[in-house]
């Protein structure tokens, strides 16, 4: 007898719940083969069970010792019981008390739920402190035991304890309307219309119920659910009223036969999994016609989504901008018309697109360009750490000239950490939160290194040591949530240079830091590379970044590289009309960090003429 | 740490306080003639009165109440009114039945939904839709019924496990397995199909965080990561669901004793509730109050455990 507890709907999460649009959700359900199915099953109980009076004639009640376990046919279409009354008879007027309590259970848990739940959410202070106080009291009693003593006080009646049990679930609907609430009254609309003078009644009639509406109904559905097997339960016991005909009570007489005539579980047994079943269905199904409805694809899918198109149509004209930085012979990393694609609900999107690229021992590489040009992604790319979803392609992807692409997983794992190190951006959710950052640091060693618990340990050390922390031993037994970000960023730095990395890619390694704290950083990512004669790629949509510590620079804008070339040249000199927007809007002080129209993607990509 | 579970103590007091003080209002001032219910219809008001005498419910309602509580406390329930049994024997004697069936249900279900979970959050595809049939399979066919068909069928038609009676742990292990092993099965089915969402759910948040790509990029293998980082990143919310779960189990577990024929608290319990014996139904309610909070508390416990940010203050 659990009492599962409905998630608040997608209208509650964020705060930014968009209006479930009102006209569209039956429709959107009635597309739904399992929910009209859900739907023609509960009609048909419901019918069968109003209009049993019609469909039988016989009593749910009377017994007659000579139709005592009669078979189906004749009198009795589904035969008769172990004291002769007719099965389809009890079957279709068990139905209306199952309905009848199921009804009862979820209209008390409304009734009692719903108004507190507006009102708390609504009005907060105290009243909703005092109510949430109550509701999490009625929530922590276990369901069974209030139904228990409220049976042994009121004597078995199943409408009272239908009743009851509308009591126990109402805490459930009152956190959810409550969620909901809360989550839209903070609203723009919401405010506006208070501010235009609209009544608090007419707000929530208006504003608030519409967003209340649909996860409460999905609720009830569950809530039905759960009362028509919890009824069936009390029935069975014989907690409920005496001489009714219920699904649980038939239940009893099966179980009372169960070595004689096991066949009695089937007719109950069938309608209280197929009801439950089907009111369980049919509020996925309204979940999911409400998701639908509710959630849009997200803006950054749909902007990435127009640009393959145009870009392809460029790409016939002009060739790719090739990075002739450095010979292949002598490279560290080859990435030859890297192409990594995403499934999108109009096909896909394309997100990297014929990218190139490749870097020396001891070179500083920056990737730049405004977020969402594809920097990160061939950052993961090389790493093999695109999301499982993504489709990467490649003519070549080669470090110190072993195909990537061909490598088995553990032949990577052996590279990753150990050669190819990566530098995340975000430092305080790139750790994990539940082991101390010295676990943190000492398992790769460990595996890369194969060296001794004791030896990690002083490996770790020395280098929280050496990237500038002044008590590496306090850091070395704390979690990531007791350090700060610059701290953990330097962590993260330790962690990919553990183990002398030939090549180290950072995706935008300062970005989540103070200012004071970047340029600490940045200074310590040169040095390291100065000392361990690293590779680096560095994505940054910073140019002063790239000034700083870059030997060359990619450029990158939606997907492919415009313009590749030495850093001075690049900064002196630039070639492609994106190239010099960047920097006119870094000159201005504004990080670039929104799409700059104005420069269509199509415009032909510049060269590095070496 | 220390503080915050004796907090969590005390709270645990004080709902187990609140609890049975309504329970004990509602079994004694909803206007049901207890004694005569005791003593039966045909009894004469004599009788009725005298009964009425002896139980004590002619005193005032809080001197009753003041009676119970200050008993409680020492951990004397009274004695049933219709057995003449102290309540608090039976207790001790039939809790270890329903503890059995409980807990063997709550490890089947913990193990088959961290498997199924964690399976289908890797794997997705085929899996998840297995799922979601089984989601779908444990909220519509409720443990009882569960319980009946299980019992008709392995245990009344094949005869491979007993359909029912209890055997003690210390009579016999095996015994005491096989007469377990169907009760906690068809309890297990409907906390199998919530817990398995909910890990299913909570690994692919986790698989989503930045840190899992940052260990990925260090080397480990995905072994390990899925093991030993996400599992644990995952296991909180996991815990709470199980462990409301485990509270719905000892409420499946009153029905599901009767199926199969356990002299567990639950039958205890049913039948207490249709007496009206309220001492014995006040005792089966605190000690469903008991288990809710000891379980709560536990489950504190291994949040700490579990995050660092509650343990390290």
């Amino acid at each position: 007898m659990t009492v599962p507890e409905t998630n608040p709907g997608p209208a509650a999460p964020g705060g930014a719940a968009p209006l479930p649009r009102r006209s569209s959700l039956p429709r959107r359900l009635l597309r739904n083969p399992m929910a009209v199915v859900c739907l023609a099953v509960l009609a048909l109980v419901v019918l069968a069970s109003v209009c049993a009076p019609l469909l039988t004639s016989a009593s749910p009640t009377r017994s007659s010792l000579n139709d005592a376990f009669a078979p189906m046919g004749g009198s009795h279409p589904l035969g008769a019981d172990s004291v002769g009354r007719d099965i389809l008879a009890r079957l279709l007027y068990g139905g209306r008390v199952s309905l009848l309590g199921g009804a009862i259970a979820v209209a008390v848990a409304l009734l009692i739920g719903v108004p507190s739940g507006l009102l708390a959410g609504y009005y907060r202070g105290r009243l909703d402190a005092v109510a949430s106080w109550v509701a999490s009291l009625v929530m922590a009693a276990p369901a069974i035991m209030v139904l228990l003593v409220a049976i042994a006080a009121i004597g078995p009646n199943t409408n009272a304890a239908m009743a009851v049990l509308g009591v126990i679930l109402a805490p459930g609907v009152f956190r959810l309307v409550r969620a909901s609430v809360t989550s839209v009254r903070e609203e723009l609309y919401v405010d506006a219309a208070r501010v235009s003078g609209l009544g608090d009644a007419r707000i929530v009639r208006r504003h608030i119920l519409p967003v209340v509406q649909a996860p409460t109904i999905i609720q009830s559905a569950q809530m039905f659910g759960v009362a028509v097997v919890i009824q069936a339960g009390i029935e069975f016991l014989g907690l409920g009223s005496a001489g009714q005909a219920t699904w649980g009570a038939m239940l009893n007489d099966a179980f009372a036969n169960l070595y004689t005539a096991p066949g009695l579980l089937v007719a109950p047994g069938l309608a209280i999994v197929v009801s439950v079943a089907a009111l369980g269905l049919l509020a996925n199904a309204l979940r999911d016609a409400l998701l639908e409805s509710g959630y849009a694809v997200p803006g950054a899918r749909a902007r990435r989504e127009k640009a393959p198109k145009a870009r392809k149509a460029a790409r016939a004209s002009t060739d790719p901008a090739a990075d002739t930085g450095a010979d292949d012979g002598d490279a560290l990393l080859t990435v030859r018309n890297l192409k990594v694609t995403y499934p999108s609900p109009g096909g896909e999107s394309t997100v990297v697109d014929g990218v190139s690229l490749s870097v020396r021992r001891g070179e500083v590489v920056g990737l730049v360009g405004e977020s969402g040009s594809g920097k990160s992604q061939t950052a993961f790319s090389v790493l093999g750490l695109l999301p499982p979803e993504a489709r990467c392609e490649a003519d070549r992807i080669s470090f110190d000239g072993r195909d990537l692409r061909r490598l088995d997983r553990r032949s990577l794992n052996s590279l990753r950490g150990r050669r190819i190190a990566y530098v995340p951006q975000e430092p305080m959710s790139n750790l994990d939160p539940s082991f101390r950052i010295g676990t943190q640091l000492a398992d790769p060693v460990r595996l890369h290194l194969g060296i001794s618990a004791k030896e990690a340990r002083e490996r770790a050390l020395a280098l929280l040591e050496r990237v500038g922390i002044a008590e590496p031993e306090r850091v070395h037994d704390s979690y990531p949530h007791q350090i700060s970000g610059g701290m953990a960023q330097r962590v993260l730095i330790a962690g990919a240079v553990s183990c002398d990395p030939d090549l180290l890619i950072a995706d935008e390694p300062t970005t989540a830091l103070d200012v004071t704290v970047q340029a600490e950083v940045l200074d310590l990512l040169r040095e390291l590379q100065q000392e361990r004669q690293m590779g680096l790629v560095l994505v940054t949509h910073n140019f002063g970044v790239v000034a700083d510590i870059c030997d060359r620079v990619l450029v990158m804008q939606t997907g492919r590289v415009v313009e590749s070339a030495p850093v001075r040249r690049l900064f002196t000199d630039p070639q492609h009309p994106y190239t010099r927007m960047l920097l006119a809007s870094t000159l201005e002080d504004a990080p670039p960090r929104t799409p700059l129209p104005d420069i269509p993607p199509t415009a032909a990509p510049v060269q590095e003429k070496v | 740490m220390v503080t915050f579970l004796v907090r969590r103590v005390l709270a645990g007091l004080v709902l187990l306080y609140v609890l049975a003080t309504a329970a004990f209002a509602m079994m004694s001032l909803t206007g049901t003639d207890a004694a005569r219910n005791v003593i039966g219809t045909m009894a004469t008001q004599e009788q009725v009165t005298a009964k009425t005498r002896e139980l004590g419910l002619d005193r005032p309602w809080l001197t009753q109440y003041g009676d119970w509580l200050s008993h409680a406390v020492r951990g004397d329930f009274g004695t049933s009114w219709f057995t003449g049994e102290p309540v608090t024997d039976t207790l001790l004697v039939k809790a270890p039945v329903s503890l059995s069936i409980v807990v063997a249900g709550l490890l089947l279900a913990t193990v088959l939904s961290v498997a199924l979970g964690v399976a289908a959050a890797v794997r997705r595809g085929s899996l998840d839709r297995l799922l979601q049939l089984t989601a779908i399979v444990g909220y519509a066919v409720p443990s009882f019924l569960m319980a009946l068909l299980l019992s008709a069928t392995v245990a009344v038609q094949l005869g491979w496990l007993p359909a029912t009676g209890y055997v003690p742990f210390t009579t016999s292990a095996s015994g005491w397995l096989q007469s377990i092993t169907l009760p906690a099965i068809s309890l297990s089915v409907g906390a199998i199909a919530a817990t398995a969402q909910q890990i299913r759910g909570s690994v692919i948040d986790v698989l989503r965080q930045d840190f899992v790509r940052t260990l990925r990029s260090r080397g480990l293998s995905e072994r390990r990561v899925l093991f030993r980082h996400v599992l644990r990143n995952a296991a909180p919310p996991a815990l709470t669901v199980l462990s409301l779960q485990f509270i719905g189990l000892v409420g499946g577990a009153v029905v599901t004793e009767k199926v199969f024929g356990l002299p567990g608290v639950g039958s205890t319990a049913a039948e207490a509730t249709v007496n009206g014996d309220t001492p014995l139904v006040m005792g089966v309610a605190v000690y469903l109050v008991f288990i809710v909070v000891v379980v709560n508390l536990l489950v504190d416990v291994a949040y700490g455990w579990l995050n660092p940010k509650v343990r390290v203050r």
